[in-house]
């Protein structure tokens, strides 16, 4: 046991991980497009990227940034939800799936990560697998609907990483999902 | 000896402890309670080993770690240490009156003492007594070091334990599992941590903002497998656990899952789930040759692979059937060689098996009406027995003897652990300070 407990001590600093973010969670997720939103507010973000297309026609006649940062757009509604132990995505979330669809298949360089994420229930590797299911559910729908496999990367997280912390059916709804996170627009 | 008396005596150990040995960073983060015992939990008098004649006392008290590991399995009930000082402090055979004993209804006794054999070194001396027979069952001697201290106590509570029980004991084993702690701004922590089987000893062998998940053990217990979201998606690493090449590895960075690493019995394999396809499946890696071999295919989820201790079955969960449940693969040589045949007809929802170390039972989430629960389902007759009732278990591991099934579980809205018997009728309850924990495996015996 001496050994054990000497080693590891030993050991302990060496394994420390300061975790990277390649694409992370929703804080960094959060943070970047707010970031990108005031880069683009001086609009030569739009323009240069986008050509003539103007953020101005797309948001409609009230809003006058960037498309995606508009709250009434149905484009501000990033997350599907599903039911339990379920990747079929319900009617409700087809119209804002098809508008990210639609977004996509006209910004060319825009991409975004879908991460899948599962209520707390059952097994963990069960959901990280769930989670997956979800996330293709939605990347085939917004292939299907005019977006390139270029523009969409997923992740699962299955239930490590809850929208909602709690134990009941209010939290768990708000846990099985999927979130679609611009990397690019 | 109630909790109270419990607590302080282990902290009082722990500055013992402390003082001794700096190299010693030993406390219970985890702490067993037994929530539900057996009747007629057998009475043994563990009397107070002899150490007056030591220069350098122990670290640790041998017979408090052994009370506590009997008492622990709900199977023995220990006399309070002040009840045995009325009636006598024998320390060997000679010295021993069975009279004494019997009139207090003792079934067992065990008596030492500890001889210093060096600064460091020791050796102790023990008889078990079998008090309505007034024989000896087995009297044993051991060299141990000061380090050792914990551990010796183990093992002669494993000696005491398949002495009486005619099973082999798991004192002297590890468990590890993952905790996760909330901190500031939704930052979050996961460790990934070991500990000695009574809870002592904790050590965090692995830290990262990102999730860790499905710690599986080699079948030597010197490596852990699992799962690291660290890079922004999930890889499988290996990583020595004891030795001083304490290192890590990559095993895989495939695109989509990498996940649910499970050893293979004899160590050369590990089972997981890969989605590199498009579709979680289940694939073999030879650590040696580190090539994979493609178990299942079909556009439903597979994953969790669990082996039987032959290595000769694969049991695994699967939606293939519109819900999760349970399927087995027949393997020849590290081949498939039957088809998967559903094991699992009773409730929604069964996932996350675990073979019993004989290979009769399997351990499984077992969701009904709401409610996920530990079952067995019993290989030879197809009885599932539900073992728990709470709603929200997960990742059972059994102990490798058999005899318990450490479990995740919540209880007053925090992640824990819990144990229950195979029988069902021990429970014991185990929670860290602080934070949630999950995923426990159970280490395999030590090798001896």
């Amino acid at each position: 046991m001496n050994h054990k407990l000497l080693l590891a001590a030993v050991l302990l600093p060496a394994v420390v991980l300061s975790g990277c973010e390649t694409f992370g969670g929703q804080d960094g997720s959060d943070v970047v497009v707010e970031d990108r939103g005031t880069q683009t507010d001086g609009s030569q973000g739009v323009d240069g990227q986008d050509g003539a297309t103007s953020s101005g026609a797309q948001a409609g006649t009230a809003f006058q940034g960037h498309p995606l940062d508009n709250p009434q757009s149905i484009l501000s509604s990033r997350v599907i939800y599903f039911e339990f132990d379920s990747a079929s995505i319900r009617n409700e979330d087809r119209a804002a799936i098809q508008a990210h669809a639609q977004y996509l298949s006209q910004h060319s360089s825009a991409s975004v990560v879908l991460e899948g994420h599962t209520d707390e229930r059952g097994s963990r590797e069960y959901n990280i697998a769930l989670g997956e299911q979800r996330a293709k559910a939605v990347r085939q729908l917004l292939l299907f609907q005019g977006a390139v496999a270029s523009q969409l990367q997923t992740v699962s997280y299955g239930e490590e990483n809850p929208a909602a912390i709690g134990h009941d059916e209010d939290a768990w709804q708000q846990n099985r999902r999927v979130e679609i996170t611009y990397k690019a627009r | 000896m109630n909790l109270g008396n419990k607590r302080q005596l282990s902290s009082f150990l722990l500055m013992l402890a402390l003082l001794l040995s700096f190299a010693t960073p030993a406390s219970a983060v985890l702490t067993i309670q037994i929530t539900k015992g057996v009747d007629g939990a057998q009475p043994i008098a563990v009397v107070p080993f002899a150490t007056d004649k030591l220069t350098n006392a122990l670290p640790y008290d041998l017979v408090s770690i052994i009370n506590n590991d009997l008492a622990r399995t709900g199977r023995f009930s220990p006399m309070p240490a002040k009840d045995i000082k009325a009636i006598g402090s024998p320390h060997d055979g000679g010295t021993v009156r069975f009279g004494d004993w019997r009139l207090v209804n003792m079934d067992y006794l065990l008596v030492g003492r500890v001889r210093q054999t060096g600064a460091i070194n020791y050796e102790v001396q023990f008889q078990l007594f079998d008090v309505f027979k007034g024989e000896q069952i087995t009297g044993i001697s051991y060299p141990f070091v000061a380090n050792d201290t914990r551990r010796m106590a183990h093992r002669i509570s494993d000696i005491v334990y398949e002495k009486i029980t005619g099973q082999r004991g798991a004192f002297d084993t590890s468990i590890a599992y993952v905790t996760a702690l909330s901190g500031l701004n939704n930052k979050r922590k996961f460790k990934l941590n070991i500990a000695d089987s009574d809870g002592f000893n904790e050590q965090t062998i692995l830290e990262s903002s990102k999730p860790l998940m499905s710690p599986s053990w080699s079948p030597d217990g010197q490596q852990l497998a699992y799962v690291s979201f660290e890079a922004g998606r999930p890889q499988i690493f290996v990583q020595q656990v004891f030795s001083s090449n304490g290192q890590r590895q990559r095993v895989t960075d495939y695109a989509g899952l990498n996940g649910a690493p499970v050893w293979s019995p004899d160590g050369q394999y590990l089972a997981m789930t890969l989605s590199k396809s498009g579709n979680p499946e289940i694939y073999l890696y030879g650590l040696a040759s580190k090539k994979l071999t493609q178990l299942t295919r079909h556009p439903a989820i597979d994953t969790e692979p669990t082996w039987s201790p032959d290595g000769k079955q694969l049991v695994f969960t699967s939606d293939r059937g519109g819900k999760a449940q349970l399927y087995r693969i027949g393997l020849s040589r590290y081949k498939p060689v039957s088809k998967a045949r559903r094991l699992t007809f009773e409730g929604d929802y069964n996932a996350r098996a675990a073979f019993s170390p004989d290979g009769s039972l399997l351990a499984m989430v077992h969701g009904t009406r709401g409610r996920f629960q530990i079952a067995v389902l019993d290989l030879a007759n197809n009885a599932l027995q539900v073992l728990t009732d709470s709603r929200l278990d997960e990742s059972p591991s059994f102990a490798p003897n058999g005899s318990m099934i450490i479990y995740a579980t919540n209880r007053n809205n925090r992640g824990v652990l819990a144990a229950v018997s195979v029988d069902g009728r021990v429970h014991q309850r185990i929670e860290v300070q602080q934070g949630d924990v999950r995923e426990p495996a159970w280490s395999p015996l030590s090798q001896r």
